[in-house]
């Protein structure tokens, strides 16, 4: 219970008292609806992405209403409907939602059933529920959800006075599920929005220039397959024709056709940490503390420098829109339907409320990737075309290289251990672009498409979130272990040659391995075993503590190495609020370096469905493996050059190591995401592992043959 | 042109084009969204049928390719209610996290078993090899293949 305001909840009328997203949206009608057929239709306004959160807000569901969960229904989010809860992104969506879900069902049920029992002469207290039908102690039904459902009880506020189940309560939740989404995904079903078949439905593609930076001067006409049909607005050309591969092929014609003045607007490749150091910043603070330290016995100072990525995701982004009239209805895989709506709204010039955003399934989506853009693409070029649906699909190179990018970052470390081998001074500098250039947060659009208008709109520099928002390029920056004396700070670049946005992980991918690195160094500096010296500054963090012994049992650490063979081990708390895990990793360094075995124990608090989550931090696991040993966004002055799989390759089935997991975390504590807590972790414990086999202390990200050898120098 | 060919055991007959690919076709106007498009360069996967029993890209093989051969998608694997035993595993181990590579791998996992019906660990990720999945579900999907081994 939250006595935060010193009364109890559900007197105060203050929806800043409810739980998770009720906060936002505390109506119950918003949020679950009940249906005579003796469904349940849950309505979150998170989306589900390919981590399978429908499933765990169903569960969430089932416990709380006494339903089972096959009479649970999740529907897609859309506007104006959806409560809007901003954005699936932060592994928070079962703090957010699942937690709003957990408390509006509770108070559904509570008064679904105090009706029936007022209606039987009964007391609450003298009925329960099974498979949403009210009972008396007898068994005898008075009454079920099914049979009130027109009722409209639920048209009223939360109050946030009824307590969800306990814990060891719950039937559902906690206990492992199948995805409710898999089977259609297995059977190649219709289900991705990419699947969409509207009557009279247009497909287009887009052609993009040779540059970032173009001005078009000519465009040479000529016949186009297929009936197809050229639109330009601006510096923007799309194509258009009534079925795709008329309209692939007419791309790639248009494309050749087109004559273009480019410019030169990209970074320096060979030397990005220089650029990275000359371009302008804006510097915050993130952490500071000034406590009396013992002077130091040993000192390392070390730079860590981390490339551009892509999303990479393994289908290109998609949208349908339609108008009719001065109105439009988009169909898209977005992470935030209402912000979208907000950008869309600007570049089209159109009130939000003509605007109708609605989501359907994507493929996988691991942050802010090309969904928003596509997502104008189509409301411009459906604009051409009034009241036919248009899909736009986006090519593989649009998706590699022109979605938006996690950007390039330098992290400086200073760090010192006292004579008793205690951490006494830790000073960092992490520089880059911000990590979030999401759309529906700054006057000017972020959408791609706005900047090649006539006139164009101006993009937004990239900015990060505060700390208490989760933050951005600072994000983990601050170490979690005991230090008296403490000095972090945040350079945002205020230059975005390359548009820069959230990827999994965000600002945790780059400072988790450099304060694990430097934590290792140390350790060695001071002669103390890497888990001792870790576990000697967690005194007061037992569930980092925890985890960290738990991995560190799971691989039998300290392993023995062998011929180019090592172990490493990292752990992080995600965000410093979220979920805990370590990591230890096996390596054999040859040719180039091959992760065989990943050991991995986490924290996440309550788990919803420990085999989704055990799916996601295995996955967030690979993808570090992935972008650690392989992934850097290649370019030149003009253009992004890794535009295709040869041009980025990512993780193949040979390279995928072997991974053991465990979830240890109190089924009774706070949920804390399971999407991104292992990626950090992962990269780190590589470079460690890496340093253990090769007897070099990596530097540079990707963990590559050749940045391994400047690392040598 | 015309091309006609078999489709998951149907004869079929569809006006090819030039230009349009295998792709095009089956998810056009043959009505399919199973094979899905992921790079249309042969470099992922996720557009994977047989031809005549063999495991092959289809975004960029022009359709008139397959004229009087036989073509299997993922649909032709089996239903919700008689599923393929690789359908079947792929569930019961939840191999899969988006699912947009799946069709593609279920169809090369399937082919596998066709003609190596009690495979090892190492000749399930070759065969896996031309798929990428970067959700990170590889080792769920390994064990699937071989879980349907062991069933079948």
């Amino acid at each position: 219970m939250n006595l935060a305001f010193g009364f109890p909840l559900g007197q105060s009328g203050n929806a800043l008292d409810l739980p998770g997203s009720l906060r936002a949206e505390p109506r119950l009608s918003r949020w679950l609806r009940f249906a005579p057929d003796g469904t349940v239709t849950v309505t979150p306004g998170k989306v589900e992405i390919g981590q399978g959160i429908l499933t765990a807000l169903a569960q969430i569901a089932a416990d709380e209403l006494d339903l089972p969960i096959e009479r649970v229904r999740v529907a897609a989010a859309a506007t104006p409907g959806s409560p809007n809860e901003g954005v699936t992104s932060g592994s928070l969506s079962i703090q957010e939602s699942g937690v709003a879900i957990r408390h509006a069902c509770a108070e559904a049920r509570a008064i679904h059933l105090g009706l029936a029992a007022r209606r039987a002469g009964l007391s609450v207290a003298e009925l329960r529920v099974e498979d949403g039908v009210f009972l008396r102690a007898d068994g005898t039904p008075v009454g079920d959800y099914a049979s009130q459902a027109e009722e409209a009880l639920l048209e009223v506020e939360a109050r946030g006075d009824v307590a969800p189940k306990a814990a060891g309560a719950r039937g559902v939740a906690g206990r492992p599920r199948a995805r409710l989404d898999l089977p259609e995904k297995v059977f190649g079903a219709p289900r991705y929005l990419h699947d969409r078949r509207l009557p009279g439905m247009l497909h287009a593609r887009m052609v993009r220039p040779p540059a970032r930076a173009a001005t078009l001067l000519d465009l040479r006409e000529g016949p186009l397959p297929g009936g197809a049909t050229v639109l330009r607005l601006g510096n923007l050309l799309a194509v258009v024709a009534a079925e795709e591969w008329a309209a692939d092929a007419a791309a790639a014609r248009v494309a050749a056709r087109a004559r273009w003045d480019l410019r030169e607007s990209l970074p320096d490749r060979s030397d990005l940490p220089a650029w990275i150091e000359a371009v302008p910043t804006q510097r915050g603070e993130v952490a500071r503390r000034d406590d009396p330290a013992p002077p130091a016995a040993h000192t390392v100072t070390r730079r860590f420098a981390r490339p551009y990525l892509a999303h990479a995701s393994i289908g290109p982004s998609c949208a349908v829109a339609r108008w009719e009239g001065e109105a439009v209805e988009v169909w898209t895989h977005s992470q935030g339907i209402y912000n979208l709506r907000a950008d869309l709204a600007t570049v089209l010039g159109l009130e939000a409320s003509r605007i109708t955003v609605r989501h359907a399934e994507g493929a996988g989506c691991y942050g802010h990737n090309g969904a928003d853009d596509v997502a104008l693409d189509a409301a411009l070029v459906a604009r051409a075309h009034p009241g036919r649906p248009v899909r736009v699909l986006w090519s593989r190179a649009e998706e590699l290289a022109w979605s938006p990018h996690s950007p390039a970052g330098l992290a400086e470390i200073e760090a010192s251990v006292d004579a008793k081998g205690m951490l006494c001074r830790w000073k960092a500098v992490v520089r880059g672009n911000g990590h979030s250039s999401r759309p529906g947060r700054a006057k000017d659009p972020t959408l791609l498409s706005a900047g090649y208008l006539d006139p164009p709109f101006p993009l937004p520099v990239a900015i990060d979130a505060p700390m208490a928002g989760g933050g951005g390029g600072q994000r983990n920056a601050v170490p979690g272990y005991r230090v008296p004396s403490l000095d972090v700070s945040m350079h945002r670049l205020l230059e975005m040659p390359i548009r820069s946005s959230a990827l999994r992980g965000l600002g945790a991918l780059l400072n988790v391995w450099s304060i694990e690195a430097v934590m290792d160094e140390l350790a060695a500096a001071s002669g103390q075993d890497p888990v001792a010296f870790r576990l000697r500054h967690l005194d007061e963090d037992p569930r980092g503590a925890a985890v960290l012994r738990e991995a560190a049992a799971m691989c039998g650490w300290p392993r023995a190495g062998g011929e180019g063979v090592g172990t490493g081990i990292a752990m992080a708390r995600y965000k410093g609020t979220g979920g805990w895990c370590a990591v230890a990793a096996e390596v054999e360094a040859a040719e180039v370096v091959r992760c065989r075995r990943l050991w991995i124990a986490a924290d996440l608090g309550e788990v919803i469905n420990p085999d989704g989550a055990a799916n996601q931090i295995e996955g967030g696991a690979l993808q570090a493996v992935s972008i650690a040993l392989k992934e850097a966004l290649d370019f030149d002055r003009l253009n992004v050059t890794a535009d295709s799989w040869d041009a980025y390759p990512v993780l193949r089935f040979s390279e995928v190591p072997a991974v053991e997991l465990r979830l240890i975390g109190p089924p009774d504590a706070p949920p804390l995401g399971a999407g991104e807590p292992s990626l950090g972790p992962t990269i780190a414990a590589l470079a460690g592992a890496i340093h253990a086999a090769l007897g070099v202390r990596p530097r540079a990200m990707p963990f590559t043959p050749d940045n391994l050898a400047a690392a040598m120098e | 042109m015309p091309v006609a060919f078999t489709l998951n055991g149907a004869p079929v007959r569809v006006e090819a084009p030039e230009g349009m690919t295998l792709l095009h076709a089956l998810r056009g106007p043959l009505g399919l969204s199973g094979p899905r498009f992921g790079c249309g360069a042969e470099a992922c996967g996720c557009c994977y049928v047989t031809i005549d029993g063999e495991p092959r890209p289809s975004c960029a093989l022009p359709a008139e390719a397959v004229a009087g051969r036989s073509v299997g998608t993922v649909e032709g694997l089996g239903t919700p209610e008689a599923p393929h035993p690789v359908q079947a595993a792929f569930l019961e181990e939840q191999a899969g996290q988006c699912g947009y590579c799946l069709s593609g791998i279920l169809v090369s996992a399937a082919a596998l078993l066709e003609r190596n019906p009690d495979p090892d660990e190492a000749a399930v990720r070759a065969a896996l090899e031309p798929h990428l999945c970067r959700c990170g579900a590889q080792n769920r999907m390994v064990r699937a293949v071989l879980r349907a081994a062991r069933a079948a």
